[in-house]
């Protein structure tokens, strides 16, 4: 179920045609449209459907090319020439990412002009590279690194700059940009402007003058970049990276006086493998609990609770919205209701979409209900002041660290998270430690918030927002367990890496109103009969579509609730996950989180019993009141496009 | 500006129109059986068969094409379409409108450099009087069904433009940046739609074509490179100006007609093309030989040669996209090296390694921009090794 993000000919696409992929083969005759072609690549003849590439061509037989502006996930441009190859006939060599086989061609990958030209341009990037590998972001897990130590480069034959060129932009809580580091590819250009439709980076200058830049040269803080770290992911070089806290997280841990949290998102725990050399797609939930001990962290935390916690209060404003829309037939309540757990999403709304900001729930997302929890509920449980609690949340994004700063986010009467670290961020800590986190024993999470439930979890995968709150209120509202209307409760129709699911699920009949809910709703009778109409949307690109659907009129306009995931794949794919990032990968980390799902005893949110403790004794005027909503809930800031 | 010697005696003797009427009352393939049996290669310097490049956008099914003439004429030493726009506008437009008919193409665009843009009024002009006259608009010269106008757009200053897919780019409002090819402009060009990109003079010399014939345009040129070519001569040399000669002609025949006795080199091509020594001057002015798209450059003996190959460079580190790292930082490498061999501090041993990486420029750049751009450092090196090797640093061999 590997997803396809990768656009061709796409008329959405915002990329100018000269980055653009054209691997569809413009072919003389329709009818030859999938037809075989064959290509002698290094002396081996390979059948290939017409349009492929030749780099595609060369992978299927094992002839190993090597690419650096390529992406699996982006369009081709075709612009760094490492991937070069001779074609039979041809004066001068072709970039093999770029040339769709529409004819028989005779190819050789590693002819003597072929290595000479690969060296050089290696060579090349390097004579402009300013930076030491040591002290980089990225050492150990560059591709350019990777590059000059296949191609054997033992000198700099021309040159190495001796002084950094551009000043660093270090003025994002996300995403901090060393220009001096970056050799010209564009990935980021094309993961911003055609992957994820947002468009702040873009080349300027021209010859050596060239330079990846945002609109006017402006700090990354005040253009419209959403902080969704996908740039991050795609950066070959250490060009790009996050900006990261450690230092401060191990100060806290290292003062006696703090009383350091972190918690941990879903996301995470199916991917920071990667980082210990692990094949994605397995889970190391336990064995990193133990690790975070191991570092130092006093207690242990686990996102999935605030994730129910989340479902509660969203899934609560949504139920109200529908019965302020249906039975009071309030024209005013904006529908459908978005959800608002993915702050690049958020941000993205905030930039070009502003005017549906009432649309966007209310409820914080779980990273900032748990901190609101923590420094107030934990912090009285447990008897230490708020003051000298240090929380910090694990997770797969860079936005996270961006939104733990909005200054809205303090309702605890603190800063509700002080620390966003991501997946790559705690690795190396974990490495920094000593610890050899593969090999951990498995240890639980702490209470009282240790119990977490499969819907939790599930969160980290696109459509699992969706699935969780279904669960939910299919059994709030119909009395019904929803394993007898979806078998093993998965509600599959939800899920999948398709850019845009529509689901319609009817409620087939109204069930007692649990007592959690009775000082909202008397019944359920008004829903009976009902379809609910849902959407996921992952990627902005693809929250693009929905929305311009939906301001036009469109058919997703009569959706109930929409799901919007800033990145591709969802909290999987985010900006602070390991890298490198495909399809495939993606694909490997959800199956690990909906194997996760599978092995809990509880799978639903409402059914949490941490979180119904935190209703009956502290937020105990229930889901949506007063407290919740001054703890669990936000506002949010129309930003607009326009910059000052 | 004084304007230096205009020649353009074919041109002016032709009969307006006369070629467009003609073609009217063909096939669109017997159109372009002439073109092809013309011989004629694009004259804007890549000399593609222009009856090839119009076949195959005619074959293409897509009901929206395009033609564009390319006007935005930046080499270093060319100012051949620009004459030939001022005194010849309507043989141009003339030919977009055969191309237009011949390709199944309801619009064309006249892309113009941004340093022409004071051309733009008479242009315009010259337009106005053609739609008044029914050359353009719906059926042109009473041709039912064949609708086809002509606007002009103007250049931003980028000499990358002048590579038919930047310069597509460019029209569309993007970034003027040469795309991958294949797929080629006949097939996916302006609008991802069939485009059918010809330069000034091409288009001028179809029309001429249409009017005389193929046979006739064969008789002047060699085998591969058939009819005349317009050139401009510039540099050290007594009457430079705009000339018309057949293929084949000599460099030396060149520069006895411009009076520059004396040469001491001569660039053929502009800042992409190649450097010739005088020992070369027997060499002809044609596509299989000497190739230019209209630029020659002469260099009397008082010239550096180095100092001329540190200029061409300081044009491509400028002009270069900026898009392939060849071309890109190749070019900034290239004239690093020729400022250290003026200075005598670049070895023999990195001069070399200089001249394997203009090899690989030439080979694994994009367009043919950065394939081009180290030609004349490449050229001035092995023609005029000992001005160059004096200068190689003997210390650090």
């Amino acid at each position: 179920m590997a997803e396809n993000n990768r656009k061709l000919d796409d008329d959405t696409s915002r990329a100018p045609v000269s980055q653009r992929g054209h691997t569809v083969a413009r072919v003389a005759d329709t009818a030859d449209i999938g037809a075989l072609v064959s290509v002698n690549i290094d002396g081996q003849d390979v059948k290939v459907p017409m349009g492929t590439t030749i780099l595609e061509a060369a992978r299927r037989i094992g002839v190993r090319i090597p690419t650096l502006c390529w992406h699996e996930d982006l369009c081709i441009a075709g612009v760094c020439r490492v991937c070069v190859v001779e074609i039979e006939g041809q004066r001068t060599l072709q970039a093999s990412c770029a040339y769709p086989i529409t004819a028989p061609l005779k190819v050789k990958t590693h002819t003597r002009k072929v290595r000479q030209a690969r060296r050089h341009i290696i060579d090349l990037m390097l004579s402009e590279h300013y930076g030491e590998c040591y002290s980089c972001a990225r050492n150990n897990n560059c591709q350019l690194q990777a590059l000059a130590q296949e191609y054997g480069v033992d000198f700099f034959r021309f040159g190495h700059p001796a002084a950094p060129r551009h000043e660093m932009d270090l003025s994002s809580h996300s995403v901090l940009r060393d220009m001096n580091k970056c050799v010209l590819c564009r990935r980021c250009v094309r993961t911003c402007i055609d992957l994820q439709e947002v468009g702040v980076l873009e080349a300027v200058g021209r010859g050596d003058q060239t330079r990846i830049a945002t609109f006017m040269d402006k700090p990354l803080k005040d253009v419209i970049c959403i902080n969704c770290g996908q740039c991050i992911n795609r950066c070959p070089t250490g060009a790009l990276r996050a900006n990261d806290p450690t230092d401060e997280v191990w100060a806290a841990i290292d003062d006696p006086n703090k009383h350091v949290i972190i918690q941990t998102a879903p996301a995470p725990r199916a991917a920071i493998g990667e980082c210990f050399d692990l094949e994605p797609g397995h889970a190391l939930t336990f064995e990193m609990n133990t690790a975070l001990r191991l570092c130092g962290f006093d207690k242990v935390f686990d996102t999935n609770f605030s994730a129910d916690l989340t479902i509660i209060e969203e899934g609560t404003e949504l139920i109200l919205r529908l019965y302020k829309a249906l039975v009071e037939q309030d024209k005013s309540v904006a529908l459908p209701q978005f959800t608002s757990c993915s702050p690049g999403w958020v941000k993205y709304l905030e930039h070009f979409y502003p005017e549906y900001i009432p649309n966007v729930s209310s409820a914080k997302s779980p990273q900032q209900m748990f901190g609101a929890v923590i420094k107030t509920y934990y912090a009285k449980l447990s008897g230490i002041d708020p003051k000298d609690i240090v929380t910090v949340a694990l997770m797969p994004c860079s936005a996270k660290k961006f939104e733990c700063n909005r200054p809205e986010m303090c309702d605890s009467g603190f800063k509700d998270i002080d620390y966003g670290l991501t997946t790559r961020e705690l690795a190396k800590m974990i490495r920094e430690a000593g610890v050899d986190l593969p090999r951990m024993p498995k240890s639980d999470f702490d209470d009282p918030f240790g119990t977490a439930t499969g819907s939790g979890v599930i969160f980290g995968a696109t459509g699992g927002v969706m699935e969780a709150a279904l669960r939910t209120v299919i059994e709030i509202v119909t009395g019904l367990k929803v394993e007898n209307v979806f078998a093993n409760a998965d509600i599959t129709p939800v899920r999948g890496f398709d850019g845009v699911r529509v689901v319609e699920i009817k409620v087939p009949q109204s069930g007692p109103v649990p007592a959690m809910f009775k000082h909202l709703v008397k019944d359920w009778k008004w829903l009976e009969g009902a379809t609910l109409k849902v959407a996921i949307a992952h990627g902005t690109a693809n929250a693009k579509k929905v929305m311009e659907n939906i301001k036009s009129g469109g058919e997703l306009a009569q959706c109930h609730f929409i799901e919007f995931m800033g990145c591709p794949g969802g909290c999987l794919g985010g900006g602070g996950q390991p890298i490198p990032t495909s399809p495939e990968i993606r694909a490997a980390r959800a199956r690990a989180i909906y194997s996760e799902d599978q092995a809990y005893a509880v799978r639903k949110s409402h059914e949490n019993p941490a979180v119904l403790k935190l209703y009956k004794e502290f937020l105990t005027d229930g889901p949506c009141g007063h407290l919740s909503h001054k703890l669990l809930h936000t506002h949010y800031t129309p930003r607009g496009k326009y910059i000052a | 500006m004084n304007e230096p010697i205009v020649n353009l005696a074919t041109f002016a003797a032709m009969s307006p129109d006369a070629g467009l009427r003609a073609a009217l009352q063909k096939s669109r393939a017997d159109i372009i059986g002439e073109i092809s049996a013309s011989g004629i290669k694009g004259r804007g310097g890549a000399g593609f068969p222009v009856g090839v490049k119009w076949n195959l956008c005619a074959a293409t099914r897509g009901t929206q094409k395009y033609v564009v003439c390319n006007a935005d004429e930046g080499e270093p030493g060319t100012f051949k379409d620009r004459a030939i726009l001022r005194a010849h506008a309507n043989l141009v437009f003339e030919g977009m409108t055969i191309g237009a008919f011949a390709v199944g193409a309801r619009e064309g665009i006249l892309y113009l450099r941004a340093e022409y843009t004071y051309l733009r009024p008479e242009l315009e002009a010259v337009l106005a009087k053609r739609r008044a006259a029914k050359f353009l608009g719906e059926n042109v010269c009473g041709k039912q069904g064949f609708n086809f106008d002509i606007r002009i757009q103007l250049g931003a200053g980028a000499y990358v433009c002048g590579e038919e897919t930047a310069l597509i780019e460019s029209l569309e409002g993007h970034r003027g940046e040469p795309r991958n090819r294949p797929p080629f402009p006949v097939d996916t060009g302006f609008l991802g739609r069939p485009t059918v990109v010809n330069n000034v003079e091409t288009l001028a010399w179809v029309a001429c074509i249409l009017q005389k014939g193929g046979a006739w345009f064969k008789t002047t040129g060699t085998d591969k490179s058939t009819g005349l070519k317009i050139l401009s001569i510039s540099g050290d040399c007594a009457r430079p100006g705009v000339y018309e000669f057949p293929f084949g002609v000599t460099v030396a025949k060149l520069l006895e007609t411009v009076g520059a006795p004396d040469a001491k080199a001569v660039q053929i091509g502009g800042a992409s093309g190649h450097c010739l020594p005088s020992s070369e001057f027997g060499r002809a002015i044609a596509y299989e030989d000497a190739a230019t798209g209209g630029s020659i450059i002469v260099f009397g003996q008082q010239r550096d040669m180095l100092e001329v190959a540190a200029n061409f460079l300081e044009f491509f580190v400028e002009e270069s996209c900026g898009q392939c790292t060849p071309c890109r930082i190749g070019n900034a490498r290239l004239r690093e090296g020729v400022e250290l061999l003026s200075e005598g501090r670049c070895s023999m041993r990195y001069l070399q390694e200089l001249c394997a990486l203009g090899e690989t420029m030439q080979a694994a750049s994009k367009c043919g921009l950065g394939q081009s751009s180290p030609n004349a450092f490449l050229s001035i090196v092995k023609h005029f090794k000992d001005e160059i090797m004096g200068r190689v640093s003997v210390a650090s061999h």
